[in-house]
């Protein structure tokens, strides 16, 4: 839980919606994140609390069902959910990146059809710009759509899907022209969709209850009409997308750190080791101050970030610097969180070997850390 | 069709809780306040109801200033409007001070149904609803498992230690409901911001025509008269299996009076 951070909040609208966010982690997430891991369980019925609760579409404008909420308020729920169960965090994270496209790029007609149904907490998306063989270099993908009448063909394999065969809705990147960057075009297309399937899930060492699977097209038909944005701008839009969706994943790798944090603090006070407990060891109270102050080094810089975007101002390197840091000091964290713990640190019974497995993730998704060096040495040279 | 539901506000029922030594009242500052967890289950119902049959949901309670979340609370999850009997004078009421107070402040109101949940998980002694019934000189049906309303006449499954009873009255009607009946939802962040503009009345004792001498621990039949903290938890007996465990358990079961 990351009931013990004090949060600075814009409205009191945000200071209740946190709060019902901390009931639903405590009553809803947290009681049940350790056993569906080990189980290997997606929560579907989760996100669909979580949606009815209204937090499924949060950045987004209320006139087509979103909360309406700033990026800054958005981001801090995230951070909540995550630190309960990261795979539930992510999972929002993910979804509100997916529904990005369409608020920010569909057309008046588009948006009044589907955005209110994608917001409305039913529904799940997913993102689909990865492939086996283009990942970091994302602009190398290779799954083709052809028009044909009405409808665009789509053929070819999308990578590492979150959600993939669980989702309701799917934003594919795919190429319609082989200029590298301006042959890449958005599609949404919905599940369902014949042609359209997901390959077994993925067998990962972490968010086992996050499905990750393969999206196979196979002569997918849809229709032309769902195409988002222009063809050829597909690519600008994936990034964009992915600049709100660091955030997200910075603000996951805070969540995680936080616990990880509490989790160690409360353990390292009661347990006892030459007669007083270790936390009044001074070499693991100096452990235990510099994860409390990565933690809060973390969010400050997500939250920096965040507020340049609700103002409207230039924020992807920002957000590349809150990706970056966040997610390094979510592996440090947790990886002396098991110190702290000792042996009890490396065992099931506490959670915090679980979180180290899954801190890893956070630095290789949404653009590996190298990648965010990239994008941040880019703009300094 | 209208509905009001009564609702108390209640110590965590998970806090340990302590008596004011003065007058052996509940010392509500010194633990946090929530919404009677069974109350959650009479509200669902209400507006489950209401998603059915039209109407509004009212909901009253009885308490200090600060019982006014747990109206905000109900409201938040879905209801119109509130009804907060709220004075000084109250402080200490008993369960049949409680029912009288509630009676009159439905008497204020326009209701076809009344809903309870079962018990407080503070007082837990369920008669509440009986007693505004009575009170009212309505029909009580009482610890439903479920609800149906159909032209003026309320049905439903009493739950029993066989199974259920069906009662059946003609509303008005008082009804309590128990844990099983549904799983309340919670509120939605859209729900928590219109609640804040829902309107809630507050009405004194004055307003109710009611006297200091009727209500409070004035007005109360049962007292205090002194209270103990309950003894520390006795440690567990361990029974060692040396072939002979079933018999010992059985034994000791038998000198609990549990077999
Ligand atoms: C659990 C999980 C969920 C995911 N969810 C999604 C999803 O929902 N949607 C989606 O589209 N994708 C998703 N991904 C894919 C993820 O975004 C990619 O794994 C990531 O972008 C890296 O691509 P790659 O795995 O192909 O690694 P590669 O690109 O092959 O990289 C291999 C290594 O080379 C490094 N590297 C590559 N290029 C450079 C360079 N120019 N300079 C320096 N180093 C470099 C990388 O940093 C990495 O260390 C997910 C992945 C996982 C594991």
């Amino acid at each position: 839980m990351t009931s013990s951070v004090q949060r600075s909040l814009p409205t009191d609208e945000a200071h209740e919606l946190l709060g019902l966010t901390r009931e639903l982690a405590t009553t809803e997430l947290a009681p049940r994140a350790a056993a569906d891991e080990r189980a290997g369980r997606f929560p579907r019925a989760v996100f669909t609390t979580l949606g009815r609760a209204g937090l499924l579409g949060l950045p987004y404008p209320e006139e087509h069902g979103g909360g309406g909420q700033p990026f800054e308020v958005y981001l801090q729920v995230v951070e909540e959910l995550a630190g309960a169960w990261l795979s539930v965090g992510l999972g929002v994270s993910v979804h509100t990146l997916a529904c990005f496209p369409l608020a920010a790029y569909g057309t008046d007609a588009q948006r009044d059809q589907w955005l209110p149904g994608m917001l409305g907490g039913e529904l799940l998306g997913a993102y689909c710009l990865s492939e086996p063989h283009s990942g970091s270099d994302a602009a190398a993908l290779a799954t083709r759509a052809v028009l044909d009448g009405d409808d665009y063909v789509v053929s070819g394999t999308k990578a590492w899907i979150t959600h993939g065969g669980v989702a309701d809705f799917y934003d594919l990147m795919v190429r319609t022209s082989d200029d590298r960057t301006r042959g890449i075009t958005c599609l949404l297309a919905e599940a369902g969709t014949p042609g359209l399937s997901a390959a077994p899930p993925e067998r990962k060492m972490g968010l086992t209850a996050s499905v990750t699977a393969q999206v196979l097209l196979d002569g997918a038909r849809v229709p032309a009409a769902r195409r988002i944005g222009a063809e050829g701008q597909g690519f600008a839009i994936a990034l964009a997308a992915l600049d709100g969706g660091r955030l997200g994943i910075a603000a996951c790798a805070v969540g995680l750190a936080q616990a990880a944090l509490d989790a160690a603090v409360g353990y390292a006070r009661e347990r006892r080791q030459f007669g007083r407990p270790v936390a009044e060891h001074q070499g693991l109270t100096f452990l235990l101050a510099d994860m409390a102050t990565q933690v809060a080094a973390a969010r400050a810089l997500y939250l920096d970030a965040a507020r340049l975007r609700d103002a409207g101002r230039p924020f992807g390197t920002a957000a590349a610097m809150a990706k970056l840091f966040a997610t390094d000091a979510a592996m440090r964290v947790t990886t002396d969180a098991v110190q702290v713990l000792g042996g009890y640190g490396y065992v099931e019974d506490y959670q915090v070997e679980r979180y180290l497995r899954e801190a890893k993730l956070l630095q290789i998704v949404e653009g590996t850390n190298q990648i965010q060096r990239l994008v941040i040495g880019r703009a300094l040279t | 069709m209208n509905i009001v539901v009564c609702v108390k506000q209640v110590p965590d029922s998970w806090a340990e809780k302590k008596l004011n030594p003065s007058d052996s009242t509940l010392d509500r500052d010194s633990v946090d306040a929530v919404m009677n967890e069974l109350d959650e289950y009479a509200v669902e119902e209400a507006l489950v109801l209401q998603e059915a049959h039209g109407g509004e949901v009212t909901i009253l309670t009885m308490g200090p200033e600060k019982a006014g979340e747990t109206i905000r609370k109900a409201l938040s999850m879905g209801a119109d409007k509130g009804v907060h009997v709220v004075d000084a004078g109250l402080h200490g009421s008993d369960a049949v001070a409680t029912s009288a107070v509630l009676a009159k402040a439905l008497g204020t109101l326009e209701w076809d149904l009344v809903i309870f949940g079962i018990e407080s998980t503070d007082a837990r002694m369920s008669v509440v609803p009986a007693m505004v019934a009575e009170r009212l000189g309505s029909p009580q049906l009482s610890f439903a498992t479920k609800v149906d309303v159909a032209d003026s006449t309320v049905t439903i499954q009493r739950q029993t230690e066989y199974g259920f009873d069906t009662v059946e009255a003609k509303t008005p009607a008082v009804v309590s409901v128990v844990e099983k009946i549904n799983e309340p939802r919670y509120p939605s962040f859209k729900g928590i911001m219109a609640a804040k503009k829902k309107p809630v009345t507050t009405l004194t004792l004055a307003d109710l025509g009611l006297g200091a001498d009727e209500v409070g621990l004035a007005g109360s039949w049962s007292a205090v008269d002194e209270f103990a903290a309950r003894p520390p938890r006795q440690a567990g007996s361990v029974v060692k299996d040396e072939g002979d465990g079933g018999v010992k358990i059985a034994e000791y079961l038998a000198g609990q009076k549990f077999i």
